[in-house]
């Protein structure tokens, strides 16, 4: 699950010069004409050094999206109520690590190390969607963000899926496929609550009032106050605008919410006949900073998890690395 | 007692067995040394919660025991019936990694003779179940024999946390006579003491390979209760994180 839009940040201007100076122009003309006419662009082709970077950087964070994605659900699988619910979220947040997966290995085509990925997330210089750091109080929360976020999530990566590096599409084709069986799960969840006893439904409906926030916020910041890369759009790495995307979403989602008779806490959420726009209030954009720069309820929690799984698992990698003989099969 | 009821103490042991076990396996989700790890554990939560369901359907089905979700949700600590080595935390990974061999090997000998029982749903399930269980075994000797080749600190460990879960690993063969020489009589299944010797062959074997020494049954005391209803402090607070939702409302479909 991963919402883009803040995510391209603006380049150190007298690296990339640097950087351009060694990006051969006719190369560079060559390689938008492949863009312009619909190509993929593969591990071994030329790409100019700027691509290379935004790339490694939306890959790297989408990857880091769904590990650290998986906390939140995760710590409701072993409180899920009855075998089916339980069976579900297992092979759900399964899912997400297997995306994860993908997506290192995807990112690591471009050049960085799966390893040094983990440390740049484990020491901060590298974000994850803002989403995952808030918590999942109730089993109601699992419910909304496996229909509402993982909703949000392939409108994203549906978009992104179309775009020009070739192993990153291949990795989200697949991983759409995935999401949406998720979001199926999250709707049956959702759909269960929010039609059952009293209770259940106040459960939801405090959740949603809860997360309505943060899914405004997934998409990033209004297109009016985000720095818009037109070569990223041109080199097909960014797809969408943030506005756009959260336009599709809200057209898509909203009604389903409102049909259940359950409401969302903003008074102007509504959509304008005229253009068929969704009119809604601003989210806290200020928040929204803070909790990327590390000050969200969950900012700690979340990193504290993967920290221990690196310092406890450390032993077994260093045990794969320097093997003293190496197996080649299970011994059966 | 009657030949349903000695079945039903047997299932009921199995099947605690595979949902504490999945349990415990599931809470490596998220914590895996390597995300392979982490989706393996997951894989493996989801077939054995998944045994635990199908032997909870008979128990319904067949042998007019509760509903499954409130058998499993619901009862009191005392009245599950799964061994000490499944109730036991997780720890670090090569504590659950031996645990894992060690509980699936008892599976497979477990399933394997189970396909000859002539309790049909117990027979038709076994031969279901059989693929399932050896990608559990082929996992666990695979990774065993890895890392105790791979230098003396994860030697080291693999052989201290065997020493750790073998008397554990034992409670799974913990004696029932009485419902045991019913069930053996009615050819329903082998026995325990035979499903024990055919284990510890198998384990063996794995072990001498990878250079772990397999301690003496003798020098050890098996970690008996479990089927008995006597269990580790461990149990009762995963039972209560287990039902937390579910028994906010038993009678709200979740």
């Amino acid at each position: 699950m991963y919402g883009g839009g803040y995510i391209f940040d603006e380049p150190d201007k007298r690296q990339l010069k640097e950087e351009q100076l060694h990006d051969d122009p006719e190369k560079l003309v060559e390689f938008e004409a492949r863009i312009a006419r619909g190509e993929k662009i593969e591990p071994g082709d030329w790409m100019p050094s700027e691509y290379r970077r935004q790339l490694i950087r939306l890959i790297e964070q989408h990857a880091h999206s769904e590990i650290i994605g998986a906390l939140p659900e995760g710590t409701w699988i072993t409180r899920a109520p009855g075998f089916k619910r339980k069976l579900a979220l297992i092979a759900k947040v399964q899912d997400e690590i297997g995306h994860g997966q993908l997506l290192y290995n995807a990112a690591e085509t471009l050049g960085k190390s799966r390893e040094a990925m983990i440390n740049d997330l484990l020491s901060g210089k590298s974000k994850y969607s803002n989403v995952f750091n808030y918590p999942a109080e109730t089993w109601a929360d699992v419910t909304v963000i496996g229909f509402l976020i993982d909703a949000a999530a392939i409108v994203n990566q549906v978009a992104n899926a179309k775009g020009s590096y070739g192993p990153y599409c291949r990795a989200l084709e697949r991983i759409c496929y995935e999401e949406s069986f998720h979001l199926k799960q999250g709707h049956d969840a959702f759909i269960e609550l929010a039609t059952g006893t009293p209770a259940q439904r106040a459960m939801v409906q405090d959740a949603l009032n809860r997360w309505w926030q943060p899914i405004m916020h997934f998409f990033g910041p209004p297109d009016k106050n985000s720095v818009h890369s037109e070569k990223l759009m041109q080199w097909k790495v960014k797809m969408a605008s943030n506005d756009d995307m959260r336009n599709q979403f809200l057209d898509a989602y909203v009604p389903k919410i409102w049909d259940l008779g359950l409401s969302l806490p903003d008074e102007n959420l509504k959509k304008d006949p005229v253009t068929g726009k969704w009119c809604y209030s601003d989210p806290d954009w200020d928040l929204f900073k803070k909790v990327i720069n590390g000050g969200g309820p969950c900012n700690k929690e979340r990193l504290d998890v993967r920290k221990w799984a690196e310092e406890h698992g450390r032993w077994v990698r260093k045990a794969l690395m320097n093997p003293a003989e190496k197996t080649t099969a299970p011994v059966a | 007692m009657t030949r349903n009821e000695a079945i039903s103490q047997m299932l009921t042991a199995m099947a605690d067995d595979a949902l504490i076990q999945g349990h415990r396996n599931s809470e490596w989700t998220g914590l895996g040394p390597i995300m392979e790890e982490d989706i393996a554990f997951s894989s493996m939560a989801q077939d054995k919660i998944g045994h635990a369901w199908a032997l909870y359907r008979i128990l319904h089905e067949n042998l007019g025991g509760t509903e499954p979700d409130r058998f499993a949700f619901l009862r009191g600590e005392k009245d599950y019936r799964c061994c000490h080595l499944v109730e036991m935390p997780n720890g670090e990974y090569d504590f659950s990694l031996v645990r894992h061999f060690l509980f699936d090997h008892a599976e497979a000998v477990r399933w394997e003779h189970l396909q000859q029982s002539t309790f049909e749903p117990l027979a038709l399930t076994a031969r279901k179940l059989k693929g399932e269980i050896k990608y559990h075994t082929l996992h666990a000797n695979a990774w065993i024999t890895q890392l105790c080749r791979a230098g003396e600190e994860s030697y080291a460990r693999m052989q201290s946390a065997l020493n750790v879960c073998f008397p554990l690993a034992l409670g799974i063969f913990e004696p029932s006579p009485e419902a045991e020489t019913l069930l053996v009589n009615e050819k329903i299944y082998a026995g325990e003491a035979t499903l024990k010797e055919q284990w510890l062959d198998r384990t063996y074997n794995i072990l001498s390979v990878a250079g772990l020494n397999l301690p003496s049954e003798g020098s050890v005391t098996p970690a008996y209760g479990g089927r008995k209803g006597y269990h580790t402090e461990y149990l009762q607070p995963l039972l209560d994180e287990m039902g937390y939702v579910f028994r906010l409302d038993p009678e709200a479909v979740w």
